[in-house]
């Protein structure tokens, strides 16, 4: 049996960028933000494309970039399991760049969320498990599909609106650090309450953003690592599961099973560290209570205690453990597959880049979602 | 310009005996014959971890549950009249269903508790498709 162990610190992250503006971007197709994305990560690290021969994306085919981009990789990666699968992309690239199976991965984002331009539109979904067993019942979009477990873990665990609530107000908090992101003007509690419902206990302000943007990753392995302009960023470990796709068939709505059982235990055994490793955090927030789930199952935090947790601002700045320090999906900036900004902010972090740079940060942990709840990622990434 | 209709089910081959049933006003779902407990949406094995028998058979549950969970729409589907709730089902004799409540005019967090018990309405849609509905067995809790 091969061990995961053997690959932590053998692959870095030596390129790392996002699209040159993100929030509203009409002049941009999807593609052309994967491509901007692209050159900016290859030339932080100071690479061309030629120099690329495994390639990994999510949104857009895998063949459908490599045209536009006019590459012809020889390792590819098409997992498309929602927002979290960039970050399962970079635990494949450890995999195949260990395996000689390409020596240069670059991971691509873009997403015209808001925009719509040469955006790919639905397809037929009727006789889908979800299209017979859910559609017929109004679900419109992820606020009223995401948000369905929540009543429950309230009910479990005494959760709150007002702690829901905490979680934008201490991401907020970030974001007013962050000059590149869309929601600046600091809010409150009471301000998060007063927001219209959308899908209760969801008010606007448990939202994240809609938005344009890209990002992108470029790998390589450790006996190259240190030839760039930039500092590694070692991936120390990584952990991936699936559960379901529809949230009606969820295996636990007061709990992240798969993140509990498979991506954080395995990400932190991979990476040979705890809890009390880890400088800083980027937890997916697609709304108010993703975060609250994903502190629970990875342990920070024991199950219940994830709403308080936040309600103590301990995420915010001047907090115990920095969460989301770009804004997050909150305030900084939400194309739809947010999980690659939650690595990219992470980077800045182990560079010492971040607008809203925390003191000192070695190791930082990022975890996503993939759909509602459905998919689970977690990495490990540190800079020593 | 009309508003967008009410997405509609189409049946597959592993699901059409469910939805047959609804039309008869009759909620047939699958259990497993090895480890005895039902499941749904429908498919010719048993999905539970540790089972997975392709061993199993339909019959008619008794339309008894409890909510789960749910969200009260305020922004929804343009087919629908806001406010509405999305719940999720636990099944009495196992398994879960999203399903809209019925019954509920201003439905409110304090009027739906979760764990509430809960029995099955059939929507009659057209002539071809009935839909489940679900509605608290004891309303104003």
């Amino acid at each position: 049996m091969f061990d995961s162990r053997e690959l932590s610190h053998k692959v870095a992250i030596v390129g790392a960028a996002e699209t040159d503006t993100v929030g509203v971007l009409p002049n941009h197709s999807v593609l052309q933000l994967h491509a901007e994305s692209a050159f900016n990560a290859l030339r932080d690290a100071g690479l061309t494309l030629d120099d690329v021969d495994g390639i990994a994306t999510a949104g857009v085919s895998p063949a459908a970039l490599t045209e536009y981009l006019g590459i012809m990789p020889r390792w590819v990666d098409g997992t498309a399991v929602g927002g979290g699968s960039f970050l399962m992309h970079v635990g494949h690239a450890v995999a195949a760049i260990a395996a000689g199976y390409a020596d240069v991965v670059l991971v691509t984002h873009g997403e015209s969320g808001r925009s719509r331009v040469g955006a790919a539109g639905p397809g037929r979904t009727d006789s889908t498990p979800g299209g017979q067993f859910d559609a017929p019942f109004g679900v419109f979009g992820p606020p009223t599909m995401f948000s369905v477990p929540i009543a429950a873990h309230m009910a479990r665990y005494g959760t709150t609106e007002e702690h829901l609530a905490a979680v934008s107000v201490a991401t907020r908090q970030w974001a007013e650090r962050n000059p590149r992101a869309m929601m600046r003007a600091p809010i409150t509690v009471e301000d998060v309450l007063a927001s219209r419902l959308i899908a209760w206990p969801l008010r606007l302000l448990n939202c994240c953003l809609v938005t344009d943007g890209g990002g992108a990753l470029v790998l390589v392995s450790e006996a190259r690592a240190r030839d760039f302009p930039k500092p590694p960023v070692w991936v120390l470990g990584r952990g991936e599961a699936v559960q379901h796709t529809n949230i009606s068939q969820m295996w636990d709505f007061t709990e992240w099973t798969a993140a509990a059982r498979h991506t954080g235990p395995e990400a932190f055994r991979m990476a040979g560290l705890d809890h009390s490793a880890i400088d800083h955090l980027m937890l997916y927030d697609a709304f108010s209570h993703t975060p609250i789930y994903a502190m629970e199952a990875l342990g920070f935090v024991k199950p219940g205690e994830g709403g308080p947790w936040f309600a103590e601002m301990r995420s915010a700045p001047g907090g115990t453990l920095p969460v989301n320090t770009n804004g997050g999906g909150l305030s900084y900036t939400h194309t739809g597959m947010y999980g690659m900004f939650a690595i990219q902010e992470a980077i800045r972090q182990l560079r010492g880049e971040a607008a809203a740079q925390v003191d000192g940060v070695q190791t930082s942990l990022v975890h996503a979602p993939g759909g509602m709840f459905s998919a689970t990622a977690t990495l490990i990434l540190g800079n020593q | 310009m009309t508003s967008p209709a009410r997405p509609l089910p189409t049946p597959t081959p592993e699901t059409r005996e469910y939805w047959d049933g609804l039309k008869r006003h009759e909620l047939r779902i699958q259990r497993c014959r090895a480890c005895r407990r039902a499941y749904f949406y429908p498919r010719p094995f048993c999905p539970y971890p540790g089972c997975h028998s392709q061993d199993v058979e339909w019959f008619t549950a008794s339309g008894r549950g409890s909510l789960a969970s749910y969200v009260i729409v305020h922004r929804g589907h343009p087919a629908f009249a806001t406010p509405y709730v999305i719940a999720v089902v636990e099944m009495t004799e196992g398994g879960r269903m999203m399903t809209n409540l019925a019954g509920i005019d201003d439905p409110t967090p304090e009027a739906l508790p979760v764990g509430a018990e809960v029995q099955i309405d059939f929507e009659d849609v057209n002539d071809a498709l009935t839909l489940p509905s679900w509605r608290l067995v004891k309303s104003g809790v």
